[in-house]
């Protein structure tokens, strides 16, 4: 068993606000992020992938077809967007940087075994980066 | 309690199998598979796990480690074409993850039996892209 992880960037924009709560209860959740235009981040993506070493190829994970994965289904998504607007969940679910791993984790999910077929790597861990300060992971189930 | 130190070395490379044509290479290994070779500024995460020893503090001496890094590593690897001059390259695809099992096995024999195991190998082929290596264990 081996693990790859590949990096990727996407800018995005996002509003932290519930319709659950009333403005002054968003206001003092969200704080700053409840700024109601909006405001955004240079997110930092890590996509981890665990399998075993073909022992032909070298390789764990084709990462080309990874990054194809991750550019159709997320960064053509989210790069240079409102998520709030832009990205479908979201105009459900709050784009925190929980929230938005859990939607990532769904979309790589719905489209991993066209990608791999006939088994492949299993996604192990997704992490998110939203400033130098703040950073997620989310282990895959 | 875990410990990690970080090396680096700079080394060229092609990743193809003589057995398949450039396009399949192509396919398989995208630019990696230039015939002519490519480089990599490498950076190498070597992680040890054990209970520091109660006299002197450390969990492994860190000057230690660092010569072993750098003979086991660095010396046979830096600024070389691991394809032309690091066996087993000549025969096995230096793909990030064959370097890093390499580089595994290359360490693993250091730390057998001391206070400290070797836990984790960290190789960074560019800040986009590395993998991570505990042995053979599952």
């Amino acid at each position: 068993m081996m693990r790859v992880t590949r990096r990727y960037k996407f800018a995005a924009s996002h509003r932290l606000h519930s319709e659950r709560f009333s403005g002054s209860e968003n206001q003092e959740l969200y704080g700053k992020c409840n700024n109601p235009h909006g405001h955004g981040h240079d997110y930092i993506l890590e996509v981890s992938v665990a399998g075993p070493l073909d022992p032909v190829s070298g390789q764990v994970v084709n990462v080309s077809t990874l990054d194809h994965l991750v550019a159709s289904r997320v960064i053509h998504d989210f790069d240079h967007k409102y998520m709030n607007a832009d990205v479908r969940e979201f105009q459900e679910l709050v784009p925190t940087s929980e929230n938005i791993l859990h939607v990532i984790e769904e979309r790589l999910a719905a489209h991993w075994h066209s990608a791999f077929p006939g088994g492949g790597p299993h996604l192990e861990a997704i992490g998110l980066r939203e400033t130098a300060r703040n950073s997620f992971e989310l282990r895959a189930s | 309690m875990l410990i990690t130190r970080k090396a680096e070395f700079s080394a060229s490379h092609v990743c193809a199998q003589s057995s398949l044509t450039l396009e399949q290479n192509r396919e398989l290994y995208g630019l990696a598979a230039n015939p002519n070779g490519h480089g990599h500024n490498y950076v190498l995460e070597v992680t040890l796990e054990g209970d520091p020893d109660p006299a002197t503090g450390m969990v492994f001496d860190l000057k230690q480690l660092k010569e072993i890094i750098q003979k086991a590593v660095i010396e046979p690897m830096d600024h070389r074409f691991l394809n032309y001059e690091v066996p087993p390259f000549d025969k096995v695809v230096p793909t990030v993850e064959n370097v890093a099992a390499e580089i595994w096995n290359r360490l693993q024999p250091s730390f057998n039996g001391g206070r400290a195991r070797l836990q984790n190998v960290r190789l960074y082929e560019t800040e986009d892209l590395y993998v991570d290596y505990a042995g053979d264990r599952q």
